[in-house]
């Protein structure tokens, strides 16, 4: 029975990979859709709350975000290891949230502004003196719709 | 000379790598992850001239959620956990039995449902001291809106079959109504020491 003998010694066929570029293409243009360009890199140590009912924050355009947390430990022996804000790309004081949240609203579309809304991202263990300063700087500010960030509870 | 050369096929293997590269320079500087949180809407800034004064409002139509520094929860006086915080936070807005103590009913026109008696003017008014942690205060948060959308679910899908998130912008309002949703993150006050 020659028929399942390896006599023949065949070649075997070449993968035929003219289409791995276009699955990959594919799998890049997914993840750009659904990830967004990390903006700021983080100075704070935050690590989110958990919650069950959680609402997603609709457009990313129209997102302030507040960071509050300790400092990472690279930066801890230079900033202490006190409960800090961080606007963009700094540490920032309580009092400079005004002027952040002016700053923000005014390069956003001027039929965008009432929709502003400032996700506070605050690591789980801060205590809520600071989260209240900041809300009442946002209620100065008149930056009223806020989100407190967390993640999802897995039980 | 006269024969016609064929154009070389240009060699694409190399496509895929640069391809490659692309997804892991975007797979690098982006983040996955997608923003959500519990969504409030603070109240109007009071006006500097005006004076503090206390809004009218009577006495059984308000519950006072208070978190102590030692992240200890009182609902209006007794100490309970955040588990019981649920049963308690629906009990006061639904006020089924009418109780006296509870937040007064009053009949509202609303579509879709006709007259309803709903707890209009009941508020909670969540408060908290500056040492709470904030961990508890979200968790406490949290139970809040899960007792609000019980509720909404509840009759969204005793009416139209579905839940809350699922209906339409006028079938929403419509539950929206019946159970609108009144926290009140009061102003601060320090309670005891840090």
């Amino acid at each position: 029975m020659g028929k399942f003998s390896k006599a023949g010694g065949r070649e075997m066929p070449e993968l035929n990979t003219s289409s791995l570029p276009d699955l990959v293409f594919a799998f890049l243009f997914f993840i750009m859709m659904v990830t967004s360009m990390r903006e700021v890199t983080l100075k704070v140590q935050v690590r989110i709350p958990q919650a069950t009912e959680l609402q997603k924050l609709e457009k990313k355009s129209l997102v302030t975000f507040i960071y509050i947390g300790k400092p990472t430990p690279e930066l801890r022996t230079k900033m202490g290891s006190e409960t800090r804000l961080q606007l963009n790309d700094q540490f920032a004081e309580v009092p400079e949230i005004q002027d952040y949240i002016a700053r923000e609203k005014s390069s956003m579309k001027e039929e965008d502004q009432p929709f502003m809304t400032v996700s506070i991202k605050a690591d789980q263990d801060t205590k809520m003196g600071i989260i209240t300063d900041v809300k009442q700087a946002l209620r100065e500010a008149y930056a009223l719709k806020i989100s407190y960030s967390c993640s999802k509870r897995i039980d | 000379m006269g024969k016609k050369r064929k154009t070389p096929g240009i060699n694409g293997s190399s496509s895929a790598d640069i391809a490659f590269m692309l997804l892991i320079f975007f797979l690098i500087t982006t983040s996955m992850d997608t923003d959500q949180g519990l969504a409030r809407r603070l109240p109007r800034p009071v006006p500097k001239d005006q004076k503090n004064e206390d809004v009218d409002i009577k006495k059984r139509n308000i519950v006072v959620v208070l978190i102590s520094s030692t992240n200890q929860i009182m609902w209006g006086g007794e100490v309970i956990n955040v588990k019981q915080l649920k049963d308690k936070a629906k009990e006061f807005i639904q006020n089924r039995s009418n109780a006296s103590d509870l937040p007064e009913k009053l009949e509202v026109d609303v579509p879709y449902f006709g007259k309803q008696m709903v707890t209009k003017n009941h508020v909670i008014s969540l408060q908290n001291d500056r040492g709470t942690n904030y961990q508890v205060y979200i968790d406490v948060q949290n139970e809040l809106v899960a007792a609000y959308n019980d509720l909404r679910n509840q009759i969204s899908k005793e009416k139209f079959g579905k839940l809350y998130e699922d209906l339409n912008e006028d079938q929403s309002k419509a539950v929206r109504m019946i159970y609108p949703q009144k926290i009140s993150e009061a102003e601060p006050k320090n309670y005891g020491g840090k």
